[in-house]
């Protein structure tokens, strides 16, 4: 009788010991596989969140180890402060400048090349190539060639040719030309990658819905067809274009960095400063660590926001057709 | 196979046999001709888009092979400087007021070994997260999830003091290892490997192998497509990257190209052939990368599109 029960028992208790070592030995495989990646997330973000934050709320100058506790002090004078609240001006202005024409230049460029079929992969690889290029590089090209002030720049070479005179156009005085050399870079950087977005989502429209619109009398390639099919049907391709493209916008650096500093434009660079230029000089100029990560905060509840804010209006997702 | 799918999907739309055939002699010639007036306001525009996107290329090139009184020439546009100047780019490698040369080597240690960690760390955890049962799994994807929230380059400060508190600063540590834990990256192998065919792990389970010998006998080697995409997503990515490196190495020996480059479009004396010539040999990698491995990275750029 013991016996009888002790067997199945023994049996159900090693089977259970054998189980607990293979969960054991599953959950120690899986540490192998995902553990450097939750290292790493949690040693480069996670603790640099927290260390930040608490960094924010001392005084930290010179030091990356907090001093005097200030409260919420960085992040009053950080709003006060009119140079951070320009430098919110700026990426609102270039926001309005670049958002609209990127958008428009990679739509129309997708649509161009989607419609060819001969050469379609050379088209595409241009438009595409400049992607490759480092802001570094263009910013020299622009800066130092393509919109050079002086009369042997590109492009006042072909505005005399025009004959019309050579603009200054990183100048502090006078019309500020120097937006057209900052967005225009851009311009050329990203469309080309805004626009492989734009033909992946002109590949997901079914082709029966511009059959059926043509049967109706539409004409292919029309204004009508391009207003009441295409674009309603990229709309969440387009949504998520503009939220990527403000988020980049925030945090411009490189070509305002590279075009606007220098030798002649020294202060151009504080005529337009974007956010992320304002943080470096404040934490690697000032050496403000404190105040520094205070703006990285104030910063990232910025973008945080604007993703909701824009999400809610817009409404990634939605079906508009 | 389902990237390498994506790769090349544009439509083609068939031309229609039936309208071909029935149109002969002039009536024929005549539909001919209007269907190719119709591409005229097509490839105008293609042609003169072109243009515009390929004159900052010429110029990076034109300049960088020119003398500097034929760049600063006011008279007339010197399209074609000849004899083109070779020796400008051995001049420019030679200068050791910015370290051109150091810096190349510096940017390719970076690059190299930021692909070769990243992608290894990436594809490791995205396995992990795709194939082995375990409870921890939604948490992890949780904590993924979660940064994901966070803007990139609003966290440059706050990773910066790490790295200092690290004593990385000015290591190549500093510059590489923040950078090798990308969600994205891990997100993208995830998705991957849920989709890759379970049959040839069985097989591979069968004759003795455990997850980490499926991975690396049978997993990774059949993970190419994917691979190369990110691969030469995250090697242009790091070879262009400006603000991290000046921030976390801003002494001279440990500046990458771009800060080199950087520094000097804002020195005070510039010599403009000098400084093309270098901009030309810094972005010579990348265009390699982009003429050979194109296709992988419009899959791999549409994917984060699409995914991101």
């Amino acid at each position: 009788m013991n016996a009888q029960i002790a067997i199945p028992s023994v049996q159900k208790r090693a089977a259970g010991r054998r189980r607990l070592q293979r969960t054991w030995r599953t959950n120690l495989t899986f540490l192998l596989f995902v553990g450097p990646l939750v290292a790493g997330l949690v040693m480069f973000t996670y603790i640099p969140i927290a260390w930040g934050f608490w960094l924010s709320i001392h005084q930290a100058r010179a030091t990356i180890t907090p001093q005097e506790f200030v409260g919420l002090a960085h992040y009053a004078w950080m709003l006060k402060d009119p140079a951070f609240i320009k430098s919110l001006t700026t990426f609102g202005l270039f926001t309005l400048f670049i958002v609209p024409t990127t958008y428009c230049v990679s739509l129309g460029l997708a649509l161009l090349v989607n419609n060819v079929r001969f050469a379609q992969g050379f088209f595409r690889s241009v438009f595409f190539l400049p992607t490759a290029c480092s802001y570094v590089i263009a910013s020299l090209i622009w800066k130092m060639s393509l919109f050079n002030s002086m009369p042997y720049g590109f492009v006042n070479m072909v505005l005399y040719w025009l004959g019309l005179d050579p603009v200054v156009w990183l100048n502090i005085v006078g019309p500020p030309w120097y937006w057209v050399v900052l967005v225009t870079v851009r311009l050329w950087l990203q469309s080309g990658f805004y626009m492989l977005i734009f033909l992946a989502g002109l590949q997901e429209i079914p082709r029966a819905l511009y059959e059926a619109a043509f049967v109706d009398g539409a004409k292919p390639g029309s204004w009508a067809t391009f207003r009441h099919i295409t674009w309603p049907l990229l709309y969440n391709v387009s949504v998520y274009i503009v939220l990527l493209n403000v988020i980049a916008a925030f945090q411009a650096f490189d070509e305002f960095w590279n075009i606007l500093r220098g030798a002649g434009t020294t202060s151009l660079v504080n005529v337009a400063r974007t956010p992320l230029i304002y943080l470096y000089g404040v934490a690697f100029g000032d050496l403000n660590y404190g105040r520094g990560s205070a703006g990285a905060f104030i910063l990232a509840a910025i973008i945080i926001g604007v993703t909701i804010a824009q999400n809610r209006v817009m409404g990634l997702g939605k079906s508009h057709y | 196979m389902g990237l390498q799918n994506r790769v090349d999907t544009m439509p083609v739309t068939s031309p229609e046999p039936g309208r071909a055939q029935r149109a002969s002699g002039a009536s024929g010639l005549r539909t001919a001709w209007r269907r190719h007036t119709r591409l005229v306001p097509t490839y105008v525009p293609l042609f003169i888009l072109t243009i515009f996107f390929a004159i900052p290329f010429y110029i990076l090139f034109r300049n960088g092979l020119a003398t500097h009184a034929q760049i600063v020439n006011v008279d007339r546009w010197l399209w074609l400087p000849l004899p083109l100047r070779f020796d400008n780019i051995s001049r420019s490698l030679t200068s050791t007021s910015p370290p051109i040369t150091n810096s190349l080597k510096n940017s390719a240690f970076i690059s190299i070994w930021s692909v070769v960690g990243g992608l290894l760390i990436a594809s490791l955890a995205g396995y992990g997260l795709a194939r082995i049962p375990c409870r921890w799994r939604n948490g992890v994807l949780y904590l993924m999830l979660v940064t994901m929230m966070i803007p990139g380059a609003v966290t440059f400060i706050p990773t910066y003091v790490i790295v200092a508190r690290l004593g990385w600063v000015n290591k190549m540590a500093g510059i590489i290892v923040p950078g090798l834990f990308s969600v994205f990256g891990t997100i993208l192998f995830r998705q991957f490997y849920l989709d890759f065919p379970s049959e040839i792990e069985e097989a591979g389970f069968m004759d003795g192998l455990g997850y980490l010998g499926v991975y690396w006998y049978l997993v990774l080697p059949n993970s190419a497509a994917i691979i190369v995409s990110l691969g030469a997503i995250t090697f242009i990515g790091n070879w262009n990257s400006l603000l991290w490196p000046l921030v976390v190495a801003p002494a001279k020996e440990m500046w990458t190209v771009q800060v080199a480059l950087s520094t000097l479009i804002t020195d005070q004396v510039i010599h403009l052939p000098e400084l093309f010539a270098g901009a030309g040999v810094a972005i010579f990698p990348v265009l390699i990368v982009f003429l050979f491995l194109q296709r992988y990275l419009v899959a791999g750029y549409k994917l984060t599109g699409v995914t991101g």
